[in-house]
C-alpha cells in the first residue's frame, strides 16, 4: 500500500488535469477521496472531462467523479428554485438583497459555481430592514435553527449575521448578514459603500445584486483568512476562478489593492493572492503583491504563517497529513478566534463553549 | 479467499495493519481497526464474505479506534472516520461493532446517489424481491430475518438500492440488525440463526446481528426485479389487517422512507413512480408470524 504522503495531488491535478492520464489505480483512490473531503469533486471533474481525462480513470474513480458532476448540477437547480423562493418573500419590501458566495457565484452563472456545492445561500440585506426581512423569511418558512439563548446572542451582538434559519419543509439554510466582516474584529467598514458598489444581476435573477467585482473578492478572502479553513482549498479555488476571471479588466488589480487598501483588508487580499499562486499558479502581477504588502504586514514571522497555510490548504484527509498537519490545524483555529475577536470577548466566548457546549 | 478462512490472528493483524477490503453493496470497503472484540466479531458475522485482491478499487476506507489514548482505557469509546470525515459522535467501545454497521449504512446511503436509496429491507425468491418499507421500530428488520430464515435471500435488511436506470433492485447482504426483544425471538426461529453479541444499552435498546445466510452472501451481485412492495407493522394482540395501498398512497408513503429523494430530484420520482407501477402494494398490520406467514405467501403469490 502507498502511504506517502500526497499534499498536492489534488491541486497539481485540478491545475494540470493532463497529469492523470498517467495515473494508477492508487493515485485515483487517492485523488477521489481527497476531492471528496476537500468538496471539489465536481470540480475535479469538470477538469478531467475538459481535458479529456476521464477515460484513463478506473470506472469505480469515474463513477464517483460523474456522480459528483450530476449531484452539482442538480444542486444549481435547487438553488435557483431557492433563490426565487427568497424574492418572493423579500421583494414586497423593497430593499437591496444581494447575494454573497455560492448563490452569488450561482445566480452570475459565473465559471467559479461550477461544481460548487455549498448548504447555506447567504444574503447581504441593510441593517435597518433586518427585522423586517427576518419576519418575512419565518412567514415564508424559514425558521431559526435550533439556537439556545447564548448562540442567539453570540450571533446578534457579536456577528456580522443573525443565526441561521432552516426552511421547516426543504431544510434548506439561510445565512442573513448585514454586513461583511464581524464587528467584533475590529474593522467595521460602512456597509453602505458595499451596497453602493453592488452589481444588479440581469435577467432571471435581476429581484437581486452582488458585491461589485472587487469587493467580492475581498469577501471571499476575508471569508477564508478570517476563518478556520475547513473548505480553505475550495473557497481558494473559487477565488482562483473569479480572479482569473476579472483580470481581463486591464484596470482590476489596481482597483482591488486600492479598495483593499480603503477598507483596511490589504493584509488578508494579500495572503489569498499568494496562496492563489502559490497553489493554483493564478497569475497575479508582481506590483500588485508589491502594493499590498506595502500598506499591511503581518506581526507574525513569515516563515511560521506560509507554513501554517502550507498545511491548513491541504485537504482534510490522511493521505495529505504530515506529521504536523495537526499541529497546524489548531494553530489556524486559535488564530480565526484571535482574528474575529478581542481577547476578553474570545475568553469569555471559548470558556463558554468549553463549560456549557454539548 | 474468504474471511473465515483466515487464521483468528491473522483476521485480527490483517484489519490492524492494511485494512481487508469487502464488497459492501455496491462499493468496495476496506475495513481497517487494531480493536481486538471488533475484529473478532467482525470475524463471526462476516464469515462467508471473500476478501477482495489488493488491486481492487477501494471506494471507502472506514477506520474505527479509540477517539484518543484516554478513551482507550479509561471509559472506553469507539469513533468511526470515513475517508477523514467522522459522521458520527464517539460510542462506548462495547458498541464497536453496531458502529461499524451504521458507518457502513451511511457510506452507501449518502455515496449510493446512481441509486434512489430507500429506508427498506428486501428479500428476493426467483428472481423477483419483496419490499418491506417502514418507519423503525414497525418489526421490519425481524420480519426480514424470519423470512430469511425460512429460504428467501436476503438483499438487505435496512436499505433498498433501486438502480436508477434498470430500476432493479441491488442487493446490500450484511449482517441484518436485530432490537431487543427480537434478538431472542428470531434465536427462537430456527437453530441455523446464529447471532452475534448482545450490545446492551445503545441509542437504539439492545442491538445484536444475525449472520447473513451464505447462499445470500454468494448471490451478492445478483439484482432482482421488484413485485410486492409491503408496509408491515407489528403490534401486540392485533388482529391480522391486510389492505391493498393505491399506487399514490404507496408513493406518497415511499418518498418519507428515501434517504436521497431530494437530492436526485425529477430522476428520483421518477425512479420511485417506476418502482410503485411495478408492484402490487400492501399494508399489512400483524401480531404473529403464524398469521403473517401465509398472508405474505397469498400475496406473493398473486403478485408473481
Amino acid at each position: 500500500m502507498n502511504t506517502a504522503v500526497r499534499a498536492h495531488l489534488l491541486v497539481d491535478t485540478l491545475r494540470e488535469p493532463e497529469r492523470a492520464r498517467a495515473y494508477g489505480i492508487r493515485d485515483w483512490e487517492t485523488l477521489v477521496w481527497q476531492s471528496r473531503a476537500a468538496e471539489l469533486m465536481a470540480q475535479l471533474h469538470a477538469a478531467l472531462d475538459g481535458a479529456d481525462a476521464l477515460g484513463a480513470a478506473p470506472p469505480a474513480a469515474r463513477r464517483h467523479l460523474e456522480l459528483a458532476g450530476s449531484v452539482a448540477a442538480k444542486h444549481a437547480l435547487a438553488v435557483k428554485c431557492e433563490l426565487r423562493e427568497i424574492q418572493e418573500a423579500l421583494e414586497p419590501l423593497g430593499i437591496p438583497v444581494l447575494l454573497l458566495k455560492g448563490a452569488a457565484y450561482c445566480a452570475l452563472g459565473h465559471p467559479a459555481s461550477r461544481g460548487r456545492l455549498f448548504n447555506d445561500i447567504d444574503l447581504l440585506v441593510p441593517r435597518q430592514a433586518l427585522p423586517e426581512a427576518e419576519k418575512r423569511l419565518l412567514w415564508a418558512g424559514w425558521l431559526p435553527a435550533h439556537t439556545n439563548a447564548y448562540d442567539d446572542r453570540y450571533y446578534r451582538e457579536w456577528m456580522h449575521e443573525i443565526p441561521p434559519m432552516e426552511h421547516k419543509h426543504r431544510a434548506t439554510v439561510l445565512d442573513v448578514h448585514h454586513t461583511i466582516l464581524p464587528p467584533t474584529s475590529g474593522i467595521r467598514p460602512d456597509p453602505r459603500q458595499f451596497f453602493d458598489a453592488a452589481l444588479p444581476l440581469t435577467g432571471e435573477f435581476s429581484f437581486f445584486s452582488v458585491l461589485g467585482h472587487t469587493d467580492m473578492v475581498i469577501h471571499s478572502a476575508c471569508h477564508l483568512f478570517f476563518g478556520e479553513f475547513h473548505k480553505g482549498l475550495r473557497d481558494l479555488h473559487d477565488l482562483h476562478r473569479l480572479l482569473s476571471d476579472f483580470a481581463a479588466d486591464s484596470k482590476f488589480w489596481s482597483a482591488l489593492t486600492d479598495r483593499a487598501a480603503h477598507l483596511g483588508l490589504s493584509l488578508p487580499v494579500l495572503d489569498a493572492l499568494t496562496q492563489c499562486q502559490r497553489l493554483y499558479r493564478t497569475a497575479v502581477p508582481v506590483e500588485t503583491l508589491q502594493a499590498l504588502r506595502q500598506v499591511q504586514t503581518s506581526p507574525f514571522p513569515r516563515a511560521l504563517r506560509e507554513w501554517m497555510f502550507e498545511h491548513a490548504l491541504r485537504p482534510v484527509h490522511g493521505s495529505a497529513f504530515g506529521p504536523s498537519t495537526g499541529l497546524a490545524h489548531r494553530m489556524v483555529f486559535v488564530r480565526s478566534h484571535w482574528l474575529r475577536m478581542p481577547l476578553p470577548l474570545l475568553a469569555y466566548h471559548l470558556s463558554h463553549k468549553a463549560l456549557f457546549a454539548d | 479467499l474468504r474471511i473465515a478462512e483466515l487464521q483468528r490472528s491473522e483476521l485480527r493483524s490483517r484489519l490492524a495493519k492494511t485494512g481487508l477490503s469487502i464488497p459492501c453493496g455496491p462499493f468496495c470497503v476496506r475495513v481497517r481497526t487494531g480493536l481486538a472484540g471488533l475484529a473478532e466479531e467482525f470475524g463471526r458475522l462476516y464469515a462467508d464474505f471473500p476478501i477482495l485482491d489488493a488491486d481492487t478499487y477501494v471506494d471507502f476506507e472506514v477506520r474505527l479506534r479509540a477517539p484518543n489514548l484516554l478513551r482507550r482505557f479509561v471509559r472506553a469509546q469507539v469513533t468511526l472516520d470515513c475517508d477523514g470525515r467522522i459522521p458520527f459522535k464517539p460510542l462506548p467501545m462495547a458498541q464497536a461493532f453496531p458502529m461499524l454497521e451504521w458507518g457502513l449504512n451511511w457510506v452507501i446511503s449518502s455515496h449510493a446517489q446512481d441509486h434512489l436509496v430507500i429506508h427498506a429491507a428486501v428479500v428476493e425468491r426467483e428472481g423477483r424481491c419483496l419490499i418491506l418499507a417502514a418507519d423503525p421500530g414497525s418489526g421490519k428488520s425481524t420480519l426480514c430475518a424470519a423470512l430469511v430464515l425460512r429460504g428467501w435471500r436476503l438483499l438487505s435488511d435496512e436499505l433498498a438500492l433501486v438502480d436508477l436506470a434498470s430500476g432493479l433492485v441491488r442487493p446490500i447482504v450484511r449482517p441484518i440488525s436485530l432490537k431487543n426483544a427480537s434478538i431472542d425471538v428470531v434465536r427462537s426461529l430456527s437453530p441455523e440463526a446464529c447471532v452475534g453479541k448482545v450490545c446492551p444499552d445503545t441509542a437504539k435498546g439492545d442491538i445484536a446481528h444475525m449472520r447473513p445466510p451464505a447462499d445470500s452472501v454468494r448471490a451478492m451481485s445478483q439484482p432482482a426485479r421488484p413485485a410486492l412492495l409491503v408496509f408491515p407493522k407489528y403490534t401486540a394482540g392485533a388482529a391480522l389487517l391486510s389492505a391493498p395501498q393505491g399506487r399514490a398512497h404507496a408513493l406518497g408513503e415511499l418518498t418519507r422512507h428515501a434517504f436521497n429523494f431530494a437530492v436526485l430530484a425529477g430522476e428520483g420520482f421518477d425512479a420511485l413512480a417506476n418502482l410503485v407501477e411495478q408492484v402490487r402494494a400492501h399494508r399489512i398490520e400483524y401480531a404473529s408470524f403464524d398469521q403473517l406467514m401465509p398472508e405474505i405467501d397469498r400475496l406473493w403469490a398473486q403478485a408473481t
